[in-house]
């Protein structure tokens, strides 16, 4: 008798003990929110997103370089990564049986789990080394190349979840394969294979170990891809190990800008496919 | 809608002069070649990317072979190169981020899948989802400014007073530590772990609870005696994932660990990562051998993580076979 209510006792301070660890685990979370809005927002103006820094030593101008910076660099990387990725993801479910397939899945896993400094490292040694200047478009490449498996995989598991009957029918109809695929099993997950695209431009968008030696950073406004560029999560980096009290002031508000848009996107990622599929377990 | 119907079929018939079997096979062919480009572009991807990494680091390589991973002399100036410190600090880092991860995010999961009423588990899940979301370089900035002064003021004076007589917690506190960036490391590794793990128990099968219920265990004996065996590969191969995570992590890491070439005791004490030493001297680098020796660490770096990432692959198989668990937070 005693025995059994110890038992339960014990059940319940474990239970206890798991929901601390949920409190603890969503402590940083409402702590690096809090800190952002607190010491970013207060920087934020119309100056901050138009204009570019002022010169070390005066007060005033802005990150405006950089947020163009980020839109260039990661439009560039959405334009090579993403049907590269969702061609590569189609191609994977609509071929299973491919040799092809097997190798791409395992290599587009082992990209996934590559450090984003070693992708920086190599698109360094790819085009920066070789055309001896620091791009933007480097860094789009790096980036575009971190985007890639992880848009395959999300396309893939999507299409995957097409019943085959679906296509058959398709089929029966005397559709060919590439309509099919495209017209019928492409169109009723497009709006899975959206959101994986969101999720992976949301996650390139904040990466900066890339970009390092890639994009390298700039303080002008530039529109050239074939120079150094500005990015956001490069100007954080700059800001915050900088000697200047204004710099630390310009890195949060950056870096509230950032998180803005990262989640920003990663939301729209979560309302683009609604509930019907569960895509962060 | 018949008519339709009729419309479709009358535009979807070939015209008589051409056989449909071959048109629709041409254009299929043109369909399957292009997604054929698209997913060899990714072998042939990183087989350039091991290959551009090779040839970075061959001057190293041939100069220091092996030895360079059991050296510690890094001097630029001479030309002489040795990653051990960086090795050691990539591994205790990632480790010290583990030691206080994993606990708590199986904590978390086992909660979520085995306790948590429903309203609150898609919830929580989504919230602590979000910490994954947050770039790394915020991370870092939030440490420097906020995790640091907190750590150096109470935190760090209180490990040594109560734990000093480990060489671990003595020494003098800067702030910027091994431990304070095993911290942060173990909040970013954390929603890894965690939705992995969750995966995996969530795989397990419902009998399993129900059986060991039935024997009269309680709901945490359930879960310990059984629920989590059966998962346990599953598990390992989440919490192995974390340290893959962990050991690539890199512009959070570089602003919080000091980034000095030693090896120290004391946690306390500054140290540097593979990833951080090359995120901070690769602009800088001032001649090939630097360069070529940084490309080595890269080098290095890739290799552990692709071995790391393939054995937490097969573990995670062993309990959820052929599905796609964890190849999203790979």
């Amino acid at each position: 008798m005693n025995r059994r209510i110890l038992r339960r006792a014990f059940s319940n301070l474990m239970v206890g003990l798991m929901i601390g660890a949920v409190i603890v685990a969503l402590l940083p979370l409402i702590f690096i929110l809090l800190n952002l809005v607190l010491k970013g927002a207060g920087s934020l103006s119309l100056d901050f997103f138009t204009r570019t820094p002022a010169p070390a030593g005066e007060t005033g101008g802005g990150v405006g370089h950089a947020i163009v910076g980020t839109l260039i660099i990661v439009g560039i990387a959405s334009l090579i990564g993403l049907p590269i990725g969702i061609g590569a993801g189609i191609y994977c479910a609509e071929y299973p049986a491919s040799r092809l397939t097997w190798v791409t899945r395992f290599v587009a896993d082992v990209l996934n789990g590559t450090p984003s400094i070693v992708v920086g490292v190599f698109a360094w040694a790819w085009i920066v080394a070789t055309q001896k200047h620091f791009s933007a478009m480097a860094g789009s490449a790096a980036l575009a190349m971190l985007m890639i498996p992880m848009v395959l995989r999300t396309t893939e598991e999507m299409i995957k979840l097409v019943p085959n009957s679906l296509r058959e029918a398709a089929l029966a109809l005397g559709y060919p394969r590439w309509r099919t695929s495209l017209g019928i099993v492409v169109r009723t997950t497009l709006p899975g294979i959206v959101t994986g695209s969101l999720l992976a431009v949301a996650r390139v968008a904040g990466e900066t170990a890339p970009l390092l030696f890639t994009a390298l950073g700039s303080q002008y406004l530039s529109y050239n891809v074939n120079q150094p560029m500005a990015a956001l999560p490069l100007t954080v980096f700059t800001y915050a190990t900088g000697p200047y009290e204004e710099w630390h002031q310009y890195a949060w508000a950056s870096a509230l800008v950032l998180i803005i848009v990262v989640f920003a996107l990663s939301l729209g990622a979560r309302l683009a496919i609604g509930r019907r599929f569960d895509l962060n377990g | 809608m018949t008519a339709l119907t009729e419309r479709d079929v009358a535009r979807e018939a070939p015209a008589p002069d051409q056989p449909s079997l071959e048109r629709s096979s041409y254009s299929d062919q043109v369909f399957k070649g292009l997604l054929t480009l698209a997913a060899l572009v990714i072998p042939v991807l990183l087989s350039f990317l091991v290959f551009e990494l090779w040839e970075g680091a061959r001057l190293a390589i041939a100069k220091f072979g092996l030895d360079f991973v059991t050296t510690s002399v890094w001097d630029p100036v001479a030309e002489q190169f040795g990653a051990f410190p960086l090795i050691f600090g990539t591994l205790i880092s990632s480790l010290i981020a583990l030691v206080i991860a994993v606990p708590l995010s199986l904590g978390v999961a086992i909660y979520l899948t085995e306790f948590a009423p429903k309203v609150i588990r898609q919830p929580v899940a989504f919230l602590i989802s979000l910490l994954a979301a947050i770039p790394s370089v915020v991370y870092g900035l939030w440490g420097i400014f906020v995790l640091i002064p907190i750590l150096r003021k109470s935190v760090f004076p209180l490990l040594r007073d109560v734990f000093g007589f480990l060489p671990l917690f003595q020494g003098p506190i800067y702030g910027p530590s091994m431990l304070a960036a095993g911290i942060i490391l173990a909040i970013m590794v954390m929603p890894f772990v965690m939705s992995v793990s969750r995966e995996v128990l969530t795989a397990v099968p419902n009998t399993q609870r129900e059986a060991s219920l039935a024997l009269g265990a309680t709901r945490w004996e359930a879960v310990i005696t059984t629920v989590v065996p059966y998962a346990r590969s599953g598990i390992m191969g989440a919490v192995i994932l974390g340290l893959g995570r962990a050991l690539g992590e890199t512009m959070a890491v570089t602003m919080l660990i000091g980034n000095r070439h030693e090896i120290a005791a004391s946690l306390f004490a500054p140290g540097y990562t593979m990833a951080a030493a090359i995120a901070n001297e690769f602009t800088e680098a001032v001649g090939d051998m630097h360069l070529s020796a940084l490309a080595y660490v890269a080098f290095l770096l890739f290799v552990v993580t692709v071995l790391v990432n393939a054995g937490a692959r097969l573990l995670i198989w062993r309990v959820a076979r052929g599905s796609g668990v964890g190849s999203k937070a790979l």
